[in-house]
């Protein structure tokens, strides 16, 4: 057990604004033009070139494009970020071995092997940094110091702190240092700490441990022994035993990431059962893999905090996609590439410590239905493969195959997409009468509200006078309210169940309100409208018809009689991705059905089918 | 006696327990037990409004927490079952089961409440008998969007007229249709009566002065 008042010299390889960079070469944006990555309508990072021109974190989407008009904005993806980051850390470990990914993004090593083979710090920085920039064209930074967080820092002002230094480097730095990491959120900690006047770590660090430990609590302790420049993980950290390494054989070897993925979730729930039985958390993973062809692969992944189980499974994820795309891109014969195949993985808790109420719930309080339905649901997984069994989840759209995402069954169901703001509260599902926890009052207004109110996008005269009346006869205000309106009803607010940054419910002015189609074709239909005498019905403009509906033929059949019909309304969006403006018709046919039409590129089609 | 019992099925299955998922009221009225009898087979012949109907059966129970699955049925408007009261997270979807349809039903209706079927038509009717039974074991409730021989119930929707549309005005609100239940076995006395399906929220409401429910004289003929 070595003594934890000396951390070991640590040397970090940190490239700055990584998710920009991973996200700009998978969007091929060129290095010069500004680029940010926006999660929840805020800037989470962006280049140096958009710092140029005044974007910041944490700014304001549309500020940001205030600033920045040429600005890329490019969308958050953690596995994109690990995936592009695998041939950075390859680069590293040609030249370094022991290599642990603390993000993607940074690295860190013991520093004392390249130090004394490159024949100093310097050197071994200069060397890494080249070969980094050489095999991948990332540009990354290096710091050396004492304990990772002493290294990190150091990365990001590209020091390197003479050894024993390290609680004179730390000191002027400001407490904010310490909410540097994404996975972990102490704000109210540096807001705590700045109220008090404590303003930089060398003053945090002068505080009496144990006048910390009963102040702060225990992650203000951890804190604490950071800022002093000592080893971060509490002295009560142990070596886990050997057995806490779970192993799975994968016959058929898996070649395909979902599938990997799939069985890498059954792995980590079973870690994470060993690990709870022994009252441990991990905090540094090992992910180990063989191949069909006998290559050992290993990598570590290092946390923050300790490792939940859905995130032990991101990272098995992330680093078996990492391995199966490199050797997917390098170019592999495709009989290597079945020797490439994963036909062993195994992860081992490489550092624990002793859980504290993490394990609690660790995987949510399940009811018994649920539990069986979950095994039902993954015994098809297996018979089908991940990918055939699915949930839905609503996101905002206007059309109906717009407003639906599918997850397959166990991924996250949280696609960190607002929620559509009109969903309607539960307790209108129930009937008046079989519930009485339900006020028969509120019963009634959710249900006598639905036909009083216009439809979100048109108010009753403007639906009225569309159709038939040419527009040129409509007053041109109202002429232009049919396609851009605001919506009346204020979003409902959701309770607040997590802390993740939110964008707020978008209003889809235009989109049609309830009923919608029962049926929605995975890809539109094609169909035929045409009038009584059987020219074809098409538009004028995208609010007017060129002659009356009388009949629609759908994909070629049998033209079916129109009884009613309502529209068109037209809907002009993504006009900066090219997509066609479009223009929507309700048809209630003869026969009883009813379609849902959409007039886009030139021609009918059957976006719905209301059966 | 496993298959006999399934091939006759005269009698109230003694395997069901009697439970019942519930059901919104107004079709409630309609069904025998007051709700899907868990083990029972329910068929939803293609016609009008079947989507709705599944809908609208499994909305009151997925709501409780009950689960359902819906196989070989790509297309379906989650829009709209949302809106019908179904909970998503809840609703599991086999849009493609491919050719192990059975094997696929079978291992859903081990842990689902309710079990969807789309594209049964093709299984033989010695399996169909085997899912029936294994819905009536586990006590499930199998649904067929489309003819289902031996059905405990046939639902489907007569009558279907949309409220709310005019010619060029107007927009789709409501559609009154009538829903009707022919049964055999324990649903002697088949039913029909008029509903919302969609109310003009989406979920099935009760239509405003409709006819009460009356006995249905063929559906006694062919109970008979």
């Amino acid at each position: 057990m070595s003594r934890p008042a000396t951390p070991t010299r640590v040397l970090a390889l940190w490239s700055p604004d990584w998710p920009v960079t991973a996200a700009a070469m998978a969007a091929r944006v060129p290095t010069h033009r500004p680029a940010a990555v926006v999660v929840a309508n805020r800037v989470l990072a962006c280049s140096a070139v958009a710092r140029a021109h005044g974007v910041r974190r944490g700014l304001r989407r549309r500020e940001a494009q205030a600033r920045c008009p040429d600005l890329a904005v490019l969308a958050p993806d953690p596995d994109r970020d690990a995936r592009a980051f695998e041939p950075v850390v390859a680069a590293v470990e040609e030249l370094a071995p022991g290599v642990e990914v603390v993000r993607p993004g940074l690295v860190a090593l013991p520093a004392r092997g390249p130090v004394s083979w490159f024949g100093g710090e310097l050197e071994a920085a200069e060397a890494l940094v080249d070969q980094v920039a050489a095999r991948t064209g990332v540009e990354c930074r290096v710091g050396v110091a004492d304990g990772l967080f002493a290294a990190v820092l150091a990365a990001r002002r590209a020091l390197i702190v003479a050894p024993g230094d390290t609680p004179a480097f730390l000191a002027p730095l400001g407490v904010e240092e310490l909410d540097r990491e994404p996975d972990v959120d102490r704000s109210e900690l540096v807001g705590l700490l700045r109220r008090l006047g404590l303003r930089s770590l060398g003053a945090f660090a002068a505080l009496d441990p144990e006048d910390v430990a009963s102040r702060f609590g225990a992650d203000a302790v951890l804190c604490h022994r950071l800022a002093r420049g000592l080893d971060p993980r509490p002295p009560v950290r142990r070596t886990p035993p050997e057995e806490l390494a779970v192993e799975v054989e994968l016959d058929p070897p898996v070649d395909r990431v979902d599938a990997a993925a799939f069985a890498a979730r059954g792995l980590a729930e079973r870690l994470h059962r060993t690990l709870a039985s022994h009252g441990l958390s991990c905090t540094r993973l090992g992910v180990a893999a063989r191949t069909v062809g006998g290559e050992e692969l290993h990598r570590i992944w290092r946390c923050a905090e300790p490792l939940t189980p859905a995130g032990t499974v991101d990272r098995v994820r992330w680093q078996l996609d990492a391995w199966l795309t490199r050797r997917r891109r390098a170019g592999d014969l495709p009989d290597e590439a079945e020797g490439g195949a994963v036909a062993l993985l195994r992860l081992v808790p490489e550092e624990t410590v002793t859980a504290g109420a993490l394990q609690l719930g660790l995987w949510g309080d399940v009811g018994e239905a649920d539990e069986r339905a979950g095994r039902a649901l993954v015994r098809v997984q297996a018979l089908l493969g991940p990918e055939s069994v699915v949930t839905a989840v609503l996101v905002g759209g206007r059309d109906p195959d717009e407003q639906v995402r599918f997850v397959p069954w166990g991924d996250d169901r949280d696609l960190g997409l607002p929620a559509p703001a009109a969903e309607p509260p539960e307790r209108r599902l129930r009937p008046a009468g079989s519930d009485a926890s339900a006020p028969a009052g509120e019963e009634r207004t959710w249900a006598s509200s639905g036909p009083d109110v216009a439809p979100a996008g048109w108010p009753e005269d403007v639906v009225r006078s569309t159709g038939r009346v040419s527009a040129a006869d409509l007053p041109e205000a109202e002429r232009m309210r049919t396609t851009n309106r605001r919506r009346r009803v204020p979003a409902p607010r959701r309770p607040a169940g997590r802390p993740v940054p939110r964008d707020p419910p978008p209003s889809w002015p235009g989109r049609l309100p309830a009923p919608s189609p029962a049926t929605v074709p995975p890809r539109p239909i094609p169909a035929e409208l045409t009038a009584a005498d059987g020219s074809p019905v098409r538009l004028r403009a995208p609010d007017l018809l060129l002659g009356l509906p009388g009949f629609v033929a759908v994909d070629g059949g049998a033209p079916r009689r129109v009884q009613g019909w309502a529209g068109p309304w037209p809907v002009q969006q993504r006009w900066w991705e090219g997509r066609s403006e479009a223009s929507r018709l309700q048809v209630a046919l003869d026969d009883g059905g009813a379609l849902l039409l959409v007039f886009r590129d030139d021609r009918w089609w059957v976006a719905g089918e209301y059966d | 006696m496993e298959d006999r019992s399934a091939a006759v099925r005269a009698a109230p299955v003694p395997e069901a327990d009697g439970r019942v998922l519930p059901v919104a009221e107004p079709l409630a009225r309609l069904l025998p037990a007051g709700g899907l009898r868990r083990g029972s087979t329910v068929a939803l012949p293609p016609g009008p409004a079947a989507t709705s109907l599944l809908f609208a059966l499994i909305a009151e129970a997925s709501a409780g927490g009950a689960w359902a699955a819906v196989v070989g049925r790509p297309g379906l408007g989650l829009v709209a079952a949302a809106e019908a009261g179904v909970r998503l997270e809840r609703l599991a979807l086999v849009p493609e089961p491919g050719p192990d349809l059975v094997a696929v039903v079978v291992a859903l209706l081990d842990g689902m409440d309710v079990v969807a079927v789309a594209g049964a038509e093709r299984v033989r009717a010695a399996e169909r008998q085997r899912l029936a039974a294994r819905a009536r074991q586990r006590g499930a409730v199998l649904v067929a969007l489309g003819s289902w021989p031996g059905a405990d119930l046939e639902l489907a929707c007569t009558d279907v007229g949309w409220h709310g549309l005019g010619t060029g005005a107007g927009r789709l609100r409501e559609r009154r249709v009538g829903v009707r239940v022919r049964g055999r076995g324990t649903a002697a006395a088949g039913r029909s009566g008029a509903v919302l399906l969609p109310g003009p929220d989406g979920a099935v409401a009760p239509a405003p002065r409709g006819p009460a429910v009356a006995p249905l004289r063929e559906v006694e003929r062919v109970a008979g």
